[in-house]
This record gives C-alpha cells, sequence and structure tokens, in this order.
C-alpha cells in the first residue's frame, strides 16, 4: 500500500504546483486559467525535444507572440507614441524573445547539460505565458468571469492544437534530472521524486512569503480584490496580470519537466493534468495555497488508489471526488450576495 | 402583433429549404447539426445569459438523452418515440441530481463543478459496459411515422426544427411571464427577489432542469440522426463548445442560441474542409483557428453576435401598451389587522464582535408614518434586514401583525405584507421598469413555468402588468415605463423601488432612504407620494432618511438610533430638542448626556 501513497503522494505534488498557479491566476486576474495544462506539455516536451539536441517549435512560437503583442502595444499607443514607451515594448515583445530564439540556436545540441535544457525551456514558457496575457487576457481585464473562461478556453483550444504542429502525437520523454535514488524501509525514493517534494514545498513556501511579505504581493491580492480600487492607489493593474501569468507559466513548465522523465506526455496530456490541479484548487476554494497543496495530495493518492484497484473508473472516481467537496462547501458557506458588474 | 411575424417566416423559410432544388445534401446535415447544437445553446441561453448560472456540463445531458434512446431502443425494443418522454425524464431526473448540489454554488464554483462533472460522466459513459464502452452503441432505430422511416437527413430535418422552433417559442414565453421575470432577477442576486417571495433556489433548479431536457431532447434526435451513440460528442469539448455557441450567438438571447449555432457549425466545417488545403495535412489547424478565433470575437464583440445585428437592424419592438383598467389581482393577506403592524422587542445583531444592533425595540401602528434615523453605520439598515429576513438576529424578537418573523424567510416575511426598497438599488438594468415593477406582484400571481410556457397564464399575467402598471403611475414615472430600468437616474430607480414594493399590497413598507439622489422638487413629489399612499392604502410606512426636511416634515414618530442602540424616540419636536440626538449629529459634548 505505501507504494500507491508514495505513487499518489508525487501525482499530487505536481497537483498542488498546478493548483498553485491556478490560485494564483485567478486570485490576480479572476481567469480560470485552463490553459495551465498547455504550459504544462509545453515545458515538458520542450525539454524532451531540447535533450535530443533540437530546437522545439515554442521558440518559435514565442517570437510570433512577442510579435503580435508589440502590434498590440503599438495599437493601444496609437495616440502616443512616445520612443522610450516604444522602446521599452520592442524589448520587452521582440528583442527578448528573438534572444531566447538565437540562445535556443547557440545552445542546443545533443551535449547540452540538463540544466541549460531546462533553463531554456523555462525562458521560453515564461515567454509564451507573459504574451499570453497581453495578448489574449490583457483586452479583456474588465470583463466578467465568464467571458474571461470563455477566452480561456480559446486560448487552450489553440495552443493545444499548436501543440499537435511543434511535438507530434507521438508522446516524448525527457532525461530524469538527477539518477541517485535513496532507499528507506519498502520504499526506493528517486532524486526525482526528492526535486518533485522539494520543489513543490520550495514554492508553496515562496508563495506564501511573496503574497503575505511583500508589497508587490500585496498589491497582487489587491488587484484581485477590486482593479479599480488598486489602480487608484497606483497599482499597475496590467503588471499584477503580467507577474500572474509568468508565474504561472513558469509553474506550469516546471512541473511538466518534473513529470516527462516519470511519464510519457502527449501534446494533449497538460489538459487533463491541469483540471487534476483544477480539482485541487476547488476544493482548496480558489484562495487558499496550504488548502490546496493538501486536497493536491489527496488527490494524488485517490487517483493512485483507484487506478490500482477499479483502473477503469480512475478518472470517474477523481472527478466525481469534487461533489461532495462542493456540497460541504455550499453548506457551510451559503452563498453570500454578490454584487456583480 | 409583430413579434410573430418573424417567427413565421423564419419558420416558412427553414421549412422551404430542403424543397429547393439543388440544395446539395450536406447543407441539409449542416442545419441538422445546427438544429442540434441550438437547442443545447438555447437551453444555456436561459441557464447562463438569463440565469447568471454557467454550466460547461450540458453535453452530459445530451449523453444522457442519446444513451437512454440508444440503449432502450436497441437492447429492449423499445418504440423510439416512447423512448422520447423517457430520455427527457432521464436527462430531467440527471439535473435534479446534479442541480441541488450544483446550483447552490455561487460564483466560479459553479463553471467549475459543471466541468468536473461534466468530464466524470464522459469518462462513465466511456467505461460502462453496457453502453458499449468507447465504442458506444450503434444500430440505433430511425424515427418513424407509420412506416414512413426517417432514415436520411432530408426527412429527420423535419424533426430537429420543429423541435428547435417549439422550444424557441416555449422559451421566450417562459421568458416573458411572471415565472420569467424570477428567473431574470437571479443574475442579479437573490435578496431582491427573495424580498418579493421568488424562491430562489428553486427559480435557480428550474432553469438548470429546463437546460438539462433541452440538451436530452438534442441527444435523443443527435441518436435517432446518427443512429449511434458513442461517448466523443458529450465530453468536456463539446460542452465547452455548447457554451461557445451561446456566447458568440448572445447568451442572453434565444434567437442568439440559433444565431450562434449557425456560425459555429458552419465555421467550423469550413476551417475542418479548406484549412488542411492551404496549410497542407496537419489535422488540429482547426482548433488552433478555432481557438484564436474565439479570442478574438470575445475582444470585438463580448455581448454577442446577436445583439450586434439587432442593433444594426431597423427592427424596433413596438411596445405593447398595458391595459390599467383590469382589476388588481387579489393577494392572500395575513387575516386580523390589529392596532400594532410591527413590534420588535430587544432585537440584536451581532457580526463577530461587532454589536450592529444592540436589542432595539420599537413599534409602528397601523397607518403610522415613522422615521428610523441615525448617523452612518448606526444599524438602521440592518435592522431592515433583520424585519425583512435578509439577515437572521442573534437575539430578540421581531413580530409583524403577531406572528413571529425573526429569523423567518424573506418569502414568508413579504407573505404578511412587509415590502421593501433598498439601500443599494436591486433593480434588473436590463429588463423594463414595468417589468421589474411587476416582480412585486409575484405573490399576486400563481402561473407556473408549464403554464407561462404554453401561454395559459396570459389572464393572471394581465393584471400583475396592470397592477405593476397602476403603482408606476402613481409614483409619476408613466413616461419610462417602457424604458430599460438601468437606463434611469439614481433618482428615479429608488422610485421604481418604491412602485415594486406598492406592488406587494402590502400592509407595512420598509423604505431605506428614498429621497438619496434626489432634487428638491423629486424630494417633494416624493414626500406627497408617501402620504398619498398612506391616505389611499391605510398602510404604516418605516422608513430610513438622511434628508431632514423629509423626515420632519412627513414622519408622525421618529426614533434615532446610534452605534446599534436606540437613543432618542419621540415626534419631531421632540427628537429634534433632544441634546443626545443633537450630539450623536453634531459631536457636542453635553455634560448631562449618558450613553
Amino acid at each position: 500500500m505505501l507504494f500507491l501513497l508514495q505513487d499518489g503522494i508525487t501525482n499530487g505534488a505536481i497537483y498542488a504546483l498546478l493548483g498553485l498557479a491556478l490560485v494564483l491566476v485567478f486570485a490576480v486576474t479572476r481567469v480560470i486559467l485552463i490553459p495551465q495544462g498547455e504550459f504544462v506539455t509545453y515545458g515538458a516536451l520542450s525539454y524532451a525535444v531540447l535533450a535530443t539536441g533540437k530546437v522545439p517549435g515554442t521558440a518559435w512560437l514565442a517570437v510570433a507572440m512577442g510579435v503580435v503583442a508589440f502590434a498590440l502595444d503599438l495599437f493601444d499607443a496609437r495616440r502616443s507614441l512616445r520612443l522610450t514607451r516604444v522602446l521599452r515594448s520592442l524589448a520587452l515583445n521582440i528583442v527578448l524573445p528573438a534572444v531566447i530564439l538565437a540562445l535556443t540556436y547557440a545552445l542546443a545540441g545533443p551535449k547540452t547539460p540538463i540544466a541549460v535544457n531546462i533553463a531554456l525551456s523555462l525562458l521560453i514558457v515564461a515567454a509564451i505565458g507573459l504574451f499570453l496575457y497581453r495578448i489574449a487576457f490583457q483586452p479583456l481585464a474588465h470583463t466578467s468571469v465568464l467571458v474571461l473562461l470563455i477566452a480561456s478556453v480559446g486560448c487552450h483550444l489553440a495552443l493545444q492544437g499548436l501543440g499537435l504542429v511543434f511535438f507530434g502525437a507521438e508522446g516524448l520523454r525527457g532525461p530524469a534530472l538527477s539518477s541517485a535514488a535513496l532507499t528507506v524501509g519498502p520504499l526506493r525514493f528517486t532524486g526525482q521524486s526528492i526535486a518533485v517534494y522539494g520543489l513543490t514545498i520550495a514554492f508553496i513556501v515562496a508563495l506564501w512569503l511573496f503574497f503575505g511579505f511583500t508589497l508587490m504581493g500585496k498589491a497582487l491580492r489587491a488587484t484581485a480584490v477590486n482593479r479599480l480600487g488598486a489602480r487608484l492607489v497606483g497599482i499597475r493593474t496590467t503588471l499584477s496580470g503580467q507577474i500572474a501569468f509568468l508565474l504561472a507559466s513558469v509553474i506550469g513548465a516546471i512541473s511538466g519537466i518534473l513529470i516527462v522523465p516519470i511519464t510519457t506526455l502527449y501534446y494533449d496530456t497538460g489538459f487533463l493534468i491541469g483540471l487534476k490541479g483544477f480539482i485541487a484548487a476547488i476544493i482548496g476554494g480558489l484562495v487558499s495555497y496550504p488548502l490546496t497543496a493538501v486536497a493536491a495530495l489527496i488527490v494524488g493518492s485517490v487517483e493512485a488508489f483507484s487506478s490500482f484497484y477499479a483502473s477503469n473508473f480512475k478518472e470517474v472516481i477523481v472527478f466525481t471526488l469534487i461533489l461532495p467537496v462542493l456540497v460541504l462547501r455550499s453548506l457551510a458557506a451559503p452563498a453570500v450576495e454578490e454584487e456583480k458588474d | 402583433m409583430n413579434q410573430k411575424l418573424p417567427f413565421i417566416i423564419f419558420a416558412l423559410v427553414m421549412a422551404a429549404i430542403p424543397f429547393i432544388p439543388g440544395v446539395p445534401p450536406f447543407w441539409i446535415v449542416l442545419l441538422n447539426n445546427i438544429g442540434l447544437a441550438a437547442l443545447v445553446a438555447m437551453g444555456l441561453v436561459l441557464l447562463t445569459g438569463v440565469g447568471g448560472l454557467t454550466s460547461f456540463g450540458q453535453a452530459a445531458f445530451c449523453g444522457f438523452g442519446a444513451y437512454t434512446t440508444a440503449v432502450l431502443t436497441t437492447a429492449y425494443g423499445f418504440s423510439p418515440w416512447l423512448t422520447l418522454p423517457l430520455s427527457l425524464l432521464v436527462s430531467g431526473i440527471a439535473a435534479v441530481l446534479l442541480g441541488i448540489v450544483t446550483v447552490r454554488l455561487s460564483g466560479h464554483y459553479l463553471p467549475l463543478g459543471t466541468i468536473a462533472w461534466g468530464i466524470g460522466l464522459f469518462y462513465l459513459f466511456s467505461k460502462l459496459e453496457f453502453l458499449g464502452r468507447n465504442d458506444g452503441i450503434s444500430g440505433i432505430p430511425p424515427l418513424s411515422i407509420g412506416n414512413f422511416r426517417m432514415l436520411d437527413p432530408g426527412t429527420i430535418y423535419f424533426a430537429i426544427w420543429i423541435a428547435v422552433l417549439t422550444s424557441a417559442l416555449l422559451t421566450m414565453n417562459l421568458l416573458d411571464s411572471r415565472t420569467g421575470r424570477a428567473i431574470r432577477a437571479l443574475r442579479r442576486g437573490h435578496i431582491a427577489g427573495e424580498a418579493f417571495g421568488v424562491q430562489t433556489p428553486r427559480a435557480k433548479l428550474l432553469v438548470f432542469i429546463y437546460a438539462a431536457v433541452l440538451a436530452g431532447l438534442s441527444g435523443w434526435l443527435y441518436a435517432h440522426f446518427q443512429r449511434a451513440a458513442n461517448p466523443t460528442p458529450f465530453g468536456a469539448q463539446a460542452g465547452i463548445e455548447y457554451l461557445f455557441i451561446a456566447v458568440v450567438g448572445g447568451a442572453g438571447y434565444v434567437w442568439g442560441a440559433v444565431l450562434g449555432a449557425g456560425i459555429v457549425v458552419i465555421l467550423k466545417e469550413i476551417l475542418q474542409s479548406y484549412l488542411p488545403y492551404i496549410f497542407g495535412g496537419q489535422s488540429q489547424l482547426e482548433t488552433i483557428v478555432f481557438g484564436i478565433l474565439l479570442v478574438v470575437l470575445l475582444q470585438l464583440a463580448p455581448t454577442g453576435v446577436w445583439p450586434w445585428l439587432m442593433a444594426r437592424l431597423p427592427l424596433k419592438p413596438a411596445r405593447k401598451l398595458t391595459d390599467t383598467s383590469l382589476p388588481p389581482a387579489t393577494r392572500v393577506r395575513a387575516p386580523a389587522s390589529p392596532a400594532t403592524l410591527l413590534q420588535i422587542e430587544k432585537a440584536r445583531k451581532q457580526f463577530g464582535g461587532v454589536i450592529a444592533v444592540n436589542d432595539v425595540s420599537f413599534d409602528v401602528q397601523a397607518r403610522e408614518i415613522v422615521a428610523l434615523i441615525g448617523p452612518n453605520g448606526a444599524g438602521k439598515s440592518t435592522t431592515f434586514n433583520l424585519i425583512t429576513g435578509v439577515l437572521t438576529t442573534t437575539g430578540g424578537t421581531i413580530s409583524v401583525l403577531g406572528h413571529k418573523v425573526d429569523n423567518a424567510p424573506p418569502q414568508e416575511v413579504v407573505k404578511l405584507g412587509v415590502a421593501r426598497t433598498f439601500q443599494h438599488v436591486k433593480l434588473v438594468p436590463d429588463m423594463t421598469v414595468l417589468e421589474n415593477v411587476a416582480i412585486g406582484a409575484h405573490l399576486r400571481g400563481s402561473s407556473g413555468a408549464i403554464s407561462s410556457m404554453f401561454r395559459l397564464d396570459r389572464a393572471d399575467e394581465a393584471k400583475l402588468l396592470a397592477e405593476a402598471a397602476r403603482q408606476i403611475e402613481r409614483v409619476g414615472l408613466g413616461d419610462q415605463i417602457g424604458q430599460l430600468a438601468g437606463s434611469l437616474s439614481l433618482g428615479q430607480q429608488r422610485i421604481v423601488e418604491i412602485a415594486r414594493a406598492l406592488c406587494v399590497d402590502p400592509v407595512l413598507l420598509l423604505l431605506d432612504e428614498p429621497a438619496a439622489g434626489l432634487n428638491d422638487r423629486e424630494t417633494h413629489d416624493l414626500m406627497n407620494t408617501i402620504h398619498a399612499v398612506r391616505d389611499r392604502f391605510d398602510i404604516a410606512i418605516l422608513l430610513i432618511e438622511h434628508n431632514m426636511e423629509l423626515v420632519m416634515g412627513i414622519c408622525e414618530r421618529i426614533l434615532v438610533l446610534n452605534f446599534g442602540k436606540t437613543i432618542a424616540q419621540g415626534t419631531p419636536e421632540q427628537v429634534r430638542s433632544d441634546p443626545v440626538v443633537i450630539e450623536a449629529y453634531l459631536g457636542e459634548p453635553v455634560e448631562e448626556a449618558e450613553l
């Protein structure tokens, strides 16, 4: 039984990371980030492609999205085109992804160290995350959660389709981060699973510190509660959104890189992984980081046990897990009047 | 009636299309798919666009409809027509079970919850042995009438579009009724509706079931059109697509569902058939373009194509004139009319450590006009919320006409004849003044959803609207009766709230800052209206107001609250000269004052 629990906790840790990212993005931008799963696959598969010595198509996607973002910036600022503003936008949207692309071409090869490959995949996915916010969500920032949610679905569809173009229909695996292993009693801990635990804990602590104790973290939370109010006190809400997406895409890519040595990932695997992160996030009420992490461990364990005892109904069990939670939530907190738009 | 004309023309055009020579059979298949999608999207219009409940799980309800008929016709030899009510019933029961769990969820939990069970059900469909697992069930018999079997797309076309047009008609009828107004008020929160007797959870469950039954109907038609059922069309992707259709068309509009279905189905077809030629053989290109178009469309027209189109067409719906001569619908009023209407004894409300209302006691007698005044944060609106059941008390008793109402739900309080307005206006901005006010008469009508759908509610409905129109005349907004409530000034919206409260035919009217946002002349009109209403209907009025001219001018008794406590009570003259009151308002230290 213990190995099932161990398996569950390893999976759960990944769901926890994703759940945290979802909570983060929702709290700051009100976007329910369905494309989170794509960040996972993009990170994982870019890493796997880099490991074979090739340049992944995602590097080009980052450049293309940067160009669109630059065009949007120019269009938005068309009445006050100041040089510094244009240059800043140029640096962020054109130069940055171009540099990443150039670096990727320069460094990619069969003998590139794992650490460089990881750094490159993270950079690529981070740029995509940043531009995704600029292109798809920034213009919709004032609309309802529903509109944002549907835009989010649109992004998911487009990115998943692009994933097929870049990585093909075949699944990929990446090299492990470390081949070290440790045996404690009946359990064998691989370096990979220890990295999973370590990074998850590190992220939870870091996010908690960031949101609880830094000015920027507090500004992000203020944006989440009231955009207009945040703007009135001088918080740049656009910047908050960008930071949230940047963090989410990096977290997604790291999760992907952590699991791609353990399981084969396909271009569309991310969606399901992301959804399980969702279940955890919902159980955590989309606001609480520690609760989300605990919930994610439960989701991972339930999945591991049900895939052992009732593998056919694994997904059914995982996804209906949410129903009793929702019932409890709705009983515990009777609906509060919401003042909508 | 010019509302019916476009509908009839549309129905005739749809009926004629298969008979036009040269129409490729493939177009008919497309139209069938549009019809099937439109049915589901129509449910979503009601659920999401009108009711404000977002569901990603509608495809699962199609699955219930399709699999019910698939199993019953193939394994048990049922006639397809016999399975129609059963399919709808199964979808409906599934909706009740899921709805009880889901519709109570507020905000973003709801869409997320629907995604989760939507996916869960998809996997259930694809794993269950008797549903044929991933392969599904094939060999479903076609629909047939006598010996006429609807085998080809051109014949089932009629079944599908008759279903679409009938559903559209029934849905529009439902929205334009007493129940429909309750549904349309859902999106703006539940407090206002409940204050006039709307059973909000029941209304939410109703739209949830309605949408599920429409989806079940679509699934049933789909099974007999494809003559097979497998899990793929009932998965999460499909559920997302239906919501997309509703949003593209215009989530608040019944015809938006049909338009959206047309746009999306045709667009997908074009993308699927032409993109591979342009970009080579890659298969998922259409999803990329589809996804991008979705985002672009939301940025350009977030309310959907239908309202955008209507704003550009020269068709303006003529406003129906309301016949105000109809007799008012009678309301079952609580019996007996003792002299004391409202009796409050030591009412208390604590929010954590804050005591918002601290052992407040007072009463309101029949035909009396009483004011509740005090600085901001004194607990005035909280007292209103305790009386009307919006908040539960921490202690003390409140009774109306001798009935104990502390901790009774708002719907019960209004039944005793207590009507109110709100400090923060709670109208539905995209409904007309008339429709908003008619919500006040909710308890004076009795027609339910079914009778509204079949237009059996017209006599009842006419009386409600007549009563609403009369009250609007009474408060002096007759000219604005057909305007959208959201287009009125804030002061006028407050007056609309008074008209709505009067529609209850109340014994006690609670007005929360009725004069805020009114100019001098309007305030005088309001004072006259309040007097007139009291004299005409023999009702008592309890009001919260900061405008001292109004308070001193019309009130017979004044109660002053500060920090949740009653600090003074009496006639306007007594209160005006009370040193404690002066201190509370002006902050001047008065030696003798004890707090």
